[in-house]
């Protein structure tokens, strides 16, 4: 590896070797239901300039994955997240997230500037990652994409923001499992052989209640002035085991019972690698074993939070045994109602028409903001946008800003984006009324009885904080609190996911063609011919052949000129 | 006592002269028996044609992902597999195990395992992507792990299991294959050069009649069924509640693991797997359009891949530490401005948002129709010779 290039003062100066670093953490949250949520994060920051042309294209990667740098480069992308998620996150009863994901895989890409062609870049660039991660990721293209106007602004670095560089594409029915694990983990540094990453093993993993991998991908501050860019890869790992609402255990857990495996090192590549296990609800009322004087203070998700921490890095942590087996058992109860929540659900009869009812509640006590909402829906629903009901507290409610974009069947799904004002303590419900569409029989999916899905809404908002929140950018921030840029001190930014739709559409009987080939052929034979025959029909009357001894008989007395027999 | 050492140091002298006329001409057998089998890279196409959503389809993927672990184990890369699983067995809600498929009762042997690559998967696994694999014929846009990348050197394996007729083979349930189509495909890869030899293998009802239409050269085939007989499957679990396997894969499973990638076990052990007895069908195989005879076929030149290995007796330091960082010396002078993170719900600048400038369409059918059809009435009535006065 070249790191070991020292800088030279040269006329004609070689560039210096980009400095990469990898930082790996586990944060353990104990949930009020009795669950357990465990996020990992693995963060690679590296100096270099993929979209630059001056530079001499990139091509020596230590930490950063070649696979994930050829793709930045090659489609000029300037931002890139991607999930894939089996389960739902359940908000009242868990919280909020770190990092939020709606089920199945979504994927939201920002172009950089420069790109000409950027519809013909996203399908290519969902063709090559959905090869990386072994999805069906080609299933994305313009039928369920959309360019959303105000929501997913950019994570990183930037400023001006031109919406026509944004695509945004969820597929609620794609299915993670092992063979999506399997290239997500061969792209850490350390692959699943040391560090964190060795507690990953699929029969464990996807054997919970929530399962979600991500990648983002962002352009960051390298320091505290800002004045040039670092390039940041994080791998986040969500999941959440049900051993106790399932009621296969007790409160009471440990790494090797959630992961069947212990850490026995740190990954040799890492700078710092590190276990936060979140004791604020009741410390005294914790028992951590083994036990750690290190603590830490976060302000995560408007909430000041302390977690134990363990640094992999140190020997002592794993003491005698050489393996670090984190056992942690909890009594008592804490009630957490979080600030913003939404549901979403389909009402109506009948496979004609029916109506999406979104329900948002702000449970803040005398605090009103406001939320942006965006609805993706398919095509094939046809929404009656004059049908569109906005309500909090039964009365109206209007939003001060709305976008729609009606859908072109077979070709662009609907888009409604809304900025609501929620007042405190409410609820608020959005209606519209849609009509199902009838597919031509080509387009049905070989399974159309299990029904259609309709992905997630995503409602963004910046929900007012109790605690102040920290604006200082520093590089030792744990990865938990750093995802979100914050601008402010009084508010944080949430993004919450509602559930998927699964919509039954009038499905033809697909053996009906059959059917009528069999039924026309038969009345053709059946009633057409015996009315032919009828018609045309004619009797003769046929003498049959006499036997030989007549026919020889008569034979010789033809001969003899004497009148034939009978 | 000199006669003796005279008699040592020439039998020394011998074996010294010899001893490497003999090590290369072991060298040269060896590199004989490489090129005489003629290829120098192998691909497996696997493919599972269950139907979407039923779980005692569970055999299928079963059989498929058994037929994968061996050839993995054996040495083909997940590069030069391309794997087509119709559907998720192994996280489907109702597996009780989750991220397992098992291929034994009471759970003793997990296929899937930890390292796992699919590469078509649900709605993917269709009659159109399979020819266009087998041809390749795909979009530019493919990525390569879709691929099958083969020359004229490689020696391919396709393992189909599915439901099957007299002639043909369902695909997802809504879609079929016949064999002249199948047999038409291979024909094209001939012609285009794309395998060196092909062991084709077919575990359906009636899978016989897949490979009674094949006509190119270099084609072995092995069915588990004759024609208007049915495959049967093997053992349910009571855990899992269907069927695990096939009995053909079963027992092809339970040969395959006997085998390592130095065996030399040939193709006419492989035609004795599983029996009448054992299989209740009749397993069927063709090899009328091979060119070797198949007893000099070894098991490895389908199922196992050709290395090429440099042995070399250097040693290689790593360095063990991670160096530090290189503080990067300020090298510009000038003030650059710092960059900011973007707003993430800049409320203000939300409401006040001017409409999206839509970019410029040229007029589309309907309104050129339109125009042509009023410049021809304009033309019609006052006629070229008149343009003159009105412009």
């Amino acid at each position: 590896c070249d790191s070991r290039l020292p800088l030279t003062f040269t006329p004609a100066p070689a560039p210096a070797p980009a400095r990469d670093q990898f930082q790996e953490e586990l944060v353990i949250r104990p949930l009020h239901s009795g669950d357990i949520y465990a996020s990992f994060q693995f963060r690679t920051l590296w100096d270099t300039d993929f979209l630059q042309e001056r530079q001499k294209k990139v091509s020596h990667y230590r930490l950063f994955p070649k696979s994930l740098g050829q793709v930045l480069s090659k489609f000029s992308v300037r931002e890139l997240h991607i999930s894939f998620t089996q389960g739902f996150w359940r908000t009242m009863q868990w919280g909020q997230p770190f990092i939020p994901s709606p089920p199945g895989a979504e994927l939201w890409v920002w172009f950089h500037h420069t790109v000409s062609d950027v519809d013909g870049n996203w399908k290519e660039l969902t063709n090559v990652l959905s090869g990386i991660f072994c999805a069906s990721l080609n299933f994305i293209d313009m039928t369920n994409t959309v360019q959303p106007s105000a929501s997913f602004k950019p994570l990183g670095l930037g400023n001006a923001t031109d919406h026509r560089f944004l695509r945004y594409a969820t597929l609620p029915r794609e299915i993670v499992c092992t063979e999506n694990l399997t290239p997500w983990k061969k792209l850490l540094p350390c692959g699943s052989k040391a560090g964190l990453a060795v507690l990953m093993k699929s029969e464990k993993l996807f054997h919970s209640s929530f399962h979600s991998q991500a990648v983002h991908i962002r352009p960051i501050c390298q320091d505290e002035q800002c004045t040039s860019k670092a390039w940041e890869l994080r791998q986040t790992l969500n999941v959440v085991f049900d051993h106790y609402t399932s009621g296969q255990g007790k409160k009471e857990w440990s790494l090797f019972k959630m992961f069947s495996r212990t850490l026995t090192e740190a990954c040799p590549l890492a700078s710092s690698s590190k276990v936060y296990v979140d004791i604020t609800d009741n410390p005294e009322l914790f028992e951590l074993s083994p036990a750690t004087h290190l603590l830490s203070r976060a302000v995560v998700l408007g909430d000041r939070r302390t977690y134990s921490v363990y640094d992999l890095t140190r020997a002592e942590t794993f003491g005698q045994l050489r393996s670090f087996n984190l056992l942690l058992r909890w009594k008592g109860d804490n009630m957490l109602r979080p600030l913003l929540h939404a549901e979403r659900y389909v009402a109506g009869f009948g496979l004609q028409t029916g109506e999406i009812h979104t329900v948002i509640y702000n449970n803040h006590p005398y605090r009103a903001f406001p939320v942006l909402l965006m609805d993706s829906v398919p095509w094939y629903l046809q929404l009656y946008v004059h049908t569109l009901t906005v309500t909090s507290k039964s009365r109206d409610n209007k939003p001060s800003y709305i976008h729609y974009q009606p859908a072109k069947d077979r070709h662009r799904p609907h888009l409604l984006e809304m900025l609501i004002q929620l007042p405190p303590h409410s609820m608020t419900e959005v209606t519209v009324q849609f009509e199902r569409a009838l597919l031509k029989w080509t387009e049905y999916t070989p399974d159309p009885n299990h029904g259609f899905y309709v992905g997630s809404s995503v409602v963004s908002a910046l929900v007012p904080s109790m605690v102040a929140m920290s604006t200082n950018f520093t590089q030792d921030q744990p990865l938990f609190s750093s995802f979100v840029p914050v601008k402010e001190e009084s508010s944080y930014f949430v993004r919450v996911y509602t559930e998927p739709l699964l919509v039954n559409l009038p499905t033809p009987d697909f053996s009906m063609p059959y059917n009528v080939i069999c039924l026309t052929c038969t009345v053709v034979a059946v009633g057409y011919g015996s009315f032919y025959n009828l018609l045309t029909r004619t009797f003769q009357v046929d003498e049959p052949s006499p036997p030989l001894a007549k026919r020889l008989a008569n034979f010789i007395r033809r001969i003899r000129g004497v009148p034939l027999l009978a | 006592m000199g006669y003796y050492s005279l008699l040592t140091t020439c039998a020394f002298i011998h074996l010294l002269v010899f001893m490497p006329y003999a090590y290369s001409n072991y060298l040269e057998n060896k590199a004989g028996q490489f090129f005489s089998s003629g290829h120098t890279n192998n691909w497996a196409v696997l493919v599972s044609l269950n139907k979407l959503g039923f779980w005692f389809n569970y055999r299928h993927v079963a059989n498929t992902l058994s037929v994968y672990r061996s050839v993995k184990r054996l040495g083909i890369p997940d590069s030069h597999i391309v794997l087509m699983l119709a559907d998720d067995m192994a996280c489907n809600y109702r597996n009780p195990k989750p991220a397992t498929v098992f291929s034994h009762k009471n759970m003793e042997l997990n296929v899937y395992g930890d390292d796992v690559e699919v590469d078509y998967r649900g709605y993917e696994v269709t009659v159109e992507n399979f020819l266009r694999v087998l041809t390749g014929r795909l979009p530019p846009s493919t990525p390569r792990s879709k691929r099958l990348l083969s020359d004229d050197r490689s020696n391919i394996l396709i393992y189909l299991t599915g439901h099957g007729g007299n002639g043909f083979l369902k695909f997802q349930d809504s879609e079929e294959i016949s064999n002249m189509e199948l047999a038409d495909a291979f024909e094209q890869m001939w012609q285009k050069r794309r395998y060196n030899e092909l062991l084709f293998i077919i575990d359906t009802c009636q899978g016989a009649s897949m490979y009674e239409r094949f006509y190119s050269p270099n084609l072995m085939a092995l069915a588990s069924s004759q024609v208007g007989e049915d495959s049967l499957s093997h053992q349910p679990d009571l855990a899992i509640g269907v069927h695990l396997m096939d009995k053909y894969t079963f027992y092809l499973l339970e040969f395959l693991e006997e085998v390592h990638p130095a065996s030399q076990a040939n193709m006419n052990d492989l035609f004795k797997v599983c029996p009448q007895s054992q299989c209740v069908s009749t397993p069927g195989h063709r090899t009328d359009l091979f060119q070797r005879n198949p007893g000099s076929v070894l098991i490895t030149d389908f199922f196992g891949s050709v290395r090429k290995v440099e042995i070399t007796k250097d040693t290689i330091n790593l360095t063990s530490s991670v160096k530090p960082p290189i503080q990067r010396s300020g090298s510009s002078d000038m003030t650059i401005e710092s960059l900011t993170y973007v707003d993430q719900l800049p409320v203000a600048e939300i409401i006040h948002q001017k409409p999206k400038q839509k970019d410029w369409h040229p007029p589309d059918g309907f309104i050129l129709g339109l125009w042509t059809l009023i410049l021809l009435v304009f033309f019609q009535t006052y006629g070229i010779k008149h343009l003159k006065h009105i412009f």
